[in-house]
């Protein structure tokens, strides 16, 4: 049996969307990419098994069975990716708790060390007048 | 003996399960955690014993057998790493025990950390023994989700924002690996590793080639290897410091260990040598020039962690008996290692109320102890002679000569001068923190804070990784002796094939 060409399609479509929106700042945005690359990934692996009936015996001939693996696995990626989202939402609610938005924020170290770096300055010299930062 | 092999996944998920209803009772919550990990640590020592000299153990899961079931294959490498988490998680316990017994358990909501450890565990153990790949996703997530947890317990502000990019990264990498684990069905029709890798080999190059390389950025993620390793000096500093000491010490190298049981079992003969190796030398040098610029311990630290994967890489990506062995026994010293300097710095913040060098000084002498800590595992991730730095660096760099190559030999360079930057890092770390005379709003009295001394446990505990750590130049060469053999058992893949499938792979 082929593998279905609409599916293959809406997989790719699934992709592209998922990591246009992976690459927002708003973690809202991210969860929904991460949910739609999720969907993606569990669509390609059902491409993967072969394409049939339910695969019950007695309910259809065993040659046109699909193939039930990938849908355990399917079943299994499906729950996590539930968890996932759901860990999310919550620290996106936690951020927007904590800060007034859920944008995802830079490293504070590293634009620290940056700026200090733009200035010219060492560890040295900043330790001098270290305490009026 | 094969009834051992499932328990170091049952246990820890048990005991979560336990401390989980025991949240109200911290005393017996804490006693159920020492204990289930203690019984971990047992069960990992007897399988060492039994796969040193003896084939893989395998036990399918509910009986089913492969290539249906689920089977989980315990040989040297596997019962190798149980034995070092196992030992590194427990120390950890025992110090999380003792900072949160001092602290009145106010800071650290116990109630959620001692399941959610537990879990990351099982998690840990069930990556290392898992014998087919779905399992080993699995196991990924299972210690991903408690590790989400423990990184943003307390939601802190500062949590909460490295904590969003920790997440969203680790998922990434999962959903690659997903994805990775769906091609590679749809193109063999099976996902246990002994059966993959028989018919990974009939496969056309290209198609190879490209499951290759999903598979290595999946777990690149994970194991931190530059240009992939951005998020990881960010996000493990701002974690207490008992989460950031095992995350540091075990999540990295479950990614090496997936790395190492993929290269070696499913692609030998793959061309993924070269990229490893020029990946190995960036995140080597890209890794420790980080380390160089920082100027708060942990960070400083988290640097040094990444650097140090280069080494294991470098050890892979020669795919020589030696360069494995040499990777192998490096994993087993940069696990414990790390894990100590985390606890250190965990220790000093404690003591000065902070990690960042311009505030510290003085501390070797208000703190003696702290200084022994602090100074004999930093010198033994330097590479240090007699440690067993020195001797993992001195194993890799002599695989690195006998494998020859122009390639090898920038190799080896870079090594030897990243070991020497390491010791820069280090020893400003030492200069700024412990000798110059103390800053003056370093406490001179016993505590940091009023009644902040240093709780014994959390000494006892550091300084039994230390003596760990120390160890290990000790018993170096029946360790070497084990992970030369454990190398030369990956690279046959024959007995890892048999111990699955006892007469004929279907």
């Amino acid at each position: 049996m082929s593998p279905n060409l609409l599916l293959v399609v809406v997989v790719g479509v699934l992709f592209a969307a998922g990591v246009t929106l992976l690459l927002e700042r708003n973690l809202t945005r991210v969860i929904l990419g991460i949910t739609m690359l999720g969907n993606g990934v569990n669509l390609l692996i059902l491409l993967g098994g072969a394409y049939g009936g339910p695969p019950i015996v007695g309910v259809t001939p065993e040659p046109r069975m699909s193939d039930p693996l990938t849908q355990a696995m399917i079943l299994t990626a499906i729950v996590i990716t539930l968890g996932m989202t759901a860990f999310l939402l919550a620290m996106a609610y936690r951020s927007w708790l904590l800060t007034g938005h859920d944008n995802v924020q830079d490293d504070v170290e590293d634009r620290r060390i940056m700026r200090r770096a733009e200035r010219d300055e060492g560890l040295e010299n900043e330790d001098e007048d270290g305490g009026q930062r | 003996m094969t009834w051992l092999v499932p328990l170091p996944v049952i246990m820890p998920l048990l005991g979560a399960a336990v401390t989980l209803l025991l949240r109200r009772r911290p005393v017996l919550q804490r006693a159920v955690s020492v204990l289930v990990l203690s019984a971990t640590l047992v069960v990992a020592v007897l399988l060492l014993a039994s796969t040193a000299t003896g084939p893989p153990l395998t036990v399918a899961v509910g009986g089913w057998a492969a290539p249906l079931g689920i089977v989980l294959v315990a040989d040297r490498l596997a019962a190798l790493m149980l034995v070092v988490s196992a030992a590194v998680t427990l120390c950890v316990l025992v110090y999380s025990i003792g900072q949160g017994m001092a602290d009145g358990d106010d800071a650290v909501p116990v109630a959620v950390y001692h399941p959610a450890y537990l879990i990351l565990t099982a998690g840990v153990t069930n990556a290392f023994l898992a014998g087919d790949l779905f399992n080993l996703y699995v196991g990924f997530e299972i210690l991903l989700a408690a590790s989400y947890v423990l990184i943003t317990i307390g939601a802190t502000r500062s949590r909460i924002r490295t904590g969003t990019t920790y997440v969203v990264v680790s998922l990434l990498s999962s959903l690659i690996f997903l994805t990775a684990i769906g091609l590679i069905y749809a193109a063999t029709g099976t996902l246990n590793l002994a059966q993959l890798a028989g018919r990974l080999d009939a496969l056309p190059d290209g198609l190879q080639l490209g499951l290759q390389s999903m598979l290595l950025l999946a777990f690149g993620i994970k194991a931190a290897v530059f240009p992939l390793s951005a998020w990881l000096p960010d996000s493990y500093p701002t974690a207490i410091a008992p989460v950031t000491a095992v995350f540091a010490g075990l999540l990295t190298k479950v990614g090496v260990y997936a790395i190492i049981r993929t290269q070696t079992l499913l692609f030998p003969d793959g061309p993924a040598g070269g990229v490893l190796l020029v990946a190995a030398l960036l995140t080597m040098t890209v890794g420790i020039l980080g380390a160089v610029a920082q100027s708060d311990i942990k960070r400083l630290l988290s640097f040094t962690l990444v650097s140090h994967i280069g080494y294991m890489l470098f050890g892979i990506g020669l795919a020589s008996s030696a360069g494995l062995s040499g990777a192998i026994f490096y994993v087993v010293h940069h696990i414990v290692v790390q894990t100590t300097l985390f606890l250190a710095a965990g220790l000093i913040e404690r003591r000065g109320g902070t990690t960042t060098l311009d505030r510290l000084g003085g501390l070797a002498r208000l703190t003696p102890v702290l200084g022994v800590l602090f100074f004999v595992p930093a010198l033994n991730l330097a590479g240090i002679p007699p440690f067993s730095g020195f001797l993992g660096k001195l194993g890799l760099l002599q695989a690195g000569v006998d494998a020859g190559g122009a390639l090898a030999w920038v190799l080896v360079a870079g090594s030897v001068v990243t070991s020497l930057l390491t010791l820069y890092a280090i020893g400003r770390v030492w200069n700024l923190a412990f000798w110059r005379t103390p800053h003056a709003s370093m406490p001179a009295d016993g505590g940091a804070r009023a009644g902040r001394a240093l709780p014994r446990l959390m000494v006892g505990a550091t300084l039994a990784l230390v003596v760990l750590g120390t160890g290990l130049t000790v018993v170096s060469g029946p360790l070497f002796d084990i992970t030369s053999r454990a190398a030369t058992e990956l690279r046959e893949r024959q007995p890892y094939v048999h111990a699955v499938f006892a007469e004929e792979v279907p």
